[in-house]
């Protein structure tokens, strides 16, 4: 063969020679197959641990309980026993440690969530007590009457 | 044809040579290593909704974008939950403001009244990624940023996803979005950073109803996986062959 047709040749191998150097320094060590197989395992092995290092905002009763435990005790005696204290209080993070006060939902809207009157017969939404937001009490908020940690209660 | 002694030699040691190449490709791993890469998780997380017990708070969704830092007022969500109202005239009404983010306060979908005497049914679904056992996502990546994890869940990576948007399209239950910050495709992963503590996802504790509850499906002493063996449960788009790990109870057939 001529030289000439030879020449760009040369400059291809060049390039893909640049590709391959360049892959050694850009693909981490740890990218290849870790899972099952090639088809869906083919990734990044210390993305996992990336993603379990990811922070915890929501963290349970047990670690509210800490601290609130006379609420916490209040609450499991009434109708409101399932429902998660930072459903309504917000999601604790590092509470009490950077966070000192958490961001309190007292709005009729968080009530109304569940409260709200839908006629649903079939749905579970039935068994609950329910309320038409037009008709009850429109300008007040819920917790002026209702004590969301005992609904029972009647705080007027 | 003529061959002389010399060629003869020179093809036979060249082609068995180029016979054996191919060889190299494959890795010979030490029998611990080959142990440790068959051996078996001994977790495979899988999801109970029962939709029975779901009454439309939304507070899942809530919970699922504080945990998982999704912009709150952006329109992605990892889970969501679907209000379908089925009225006498056998339309079926689906609607998910916010994906459900501020729960279901009123009658009106889309704007359209419904009068309470025409519904048949009405009830509510959510919806999360089904952490499928052949994911359509993953297969279609073209760089390897999204993967299965032994145990089952779908990750993805956010350093190495390029946000060519083909897992978006693939996944048959619309489960993925583009993440409007980091830029890269984002989905439900079960909380992993809190499944892999022992704890629960944020939805499911959230969930005052029992309506959310993660199960490891290889652990048969586990109460949720015990109903979904036992019971009588269903899986969406099971058509596509996806093998989708989120199991309902009580699931229409009106539900797409």
């Amino acid at each position: 063969m001529k030289w000439h047709v030879l020449r760009p040749l040369w400059v291809a191998i060049g390039l893909v020679g640049v590709i391959l150097i360049a892959r050694v320094f850009l693909v981490p060590d740890d990218f290849g197959v870790h899972g099952r197989n090639f088809t869906y395992g083919f990734h990044r092995l210390s993305n996992i641990q990336e993603w379990k290092d990811f922070p915890v905002k929501y963290q349970g009763r047990e670690s509210c309980a800490e601290c609130h435990e006379e609420n916490l005790q209040m609450l499991n005696a009434s109708t409101h026993a399932t429902v998660e204290c930072e459903n309504c209080h917000g999601p604790s993070v590092n509470h009490p440690d950077d966070v000192e006060f958490l961001p309190l939902d007292t709005t009729r809207e968080l009530c109304l969530r569940c409260h709200a009157f839908l006629e649903y017969p079939n749905s579970a939404r039935a068994a609950l007590l329910g309320v038409e937001d037009r008709r009850h009490k429109r300008r007040k908020v819920c917790i002026e009457c209702h004590n969301p940690h005992d609904p029972k209660e009647d705080t007027r | 044809m003529s061959c002389s002694r010399r060629d003869f030699l020179k093809d036979a040691v060249g082609g068995t040579l180029a016979s054996v190449m191919p060889l190299s490709a494959f890795v010979f791993l030490s029998t611990a290593e080959a142990q440790a890469a068959v051996a078996e998780s001994k977790t495979r997380w899988a999801f109970l909704v029962d939709t029975n017990k779901c009454v439309g708070c939304g507070l899942c969704v809530d919970a699922c974008k504080n945990e998982n830092e999704i912009p709150y007022d952006a329109e992605v969500t990892r889970t969501w939950v679907e209000r379908y109202v089925i009225t006498k005239d056998g339309k079926t009404h689906i609607d998910s403001p916010m994906g459900g983010r501020d729960g279901y306060t009123t009658m009106d979908i889309d704007g359209e009244e419904i009068d309470p005497d025409d519904i048949d049914k009405a009830f509510f679904v959510p919806k999360l990624c089904n952490q499928c056992d052949n994911p359509a996502c993953v297969q279609v990546c073209p760089v390897g940023a999204t993967y299965q994890t032994n145990d089952g869940v779908v990750l993805v990576d956010r350093d190495w996803c390029i946000g060519c948007g083909y897992c978006i399209m693939a996944c048959p239950y619309g489960v993925r979005f583009f993440h409007p910050v980091h830029k890269v495709a984002d989905k439900c992963n079960f909380c992993y950073h809190r499944i892999s503590k022992g704890m629960e996802p944020a939805c499911v504790e959230c969930c005052s109803f029992g309506a959310r509850r993660i199960a490891n499906l290889k652990d048969p002493e586990d109460p949720v996986t015990k109903i979904i063996t036992t019971e009588r449960v269903a899986v969406l788009k099971d058509e596509y062959g996806t093998k989708p790990h989120v199991f309902y109870l009580g699931l229409d057939e009106n539900v797409r």
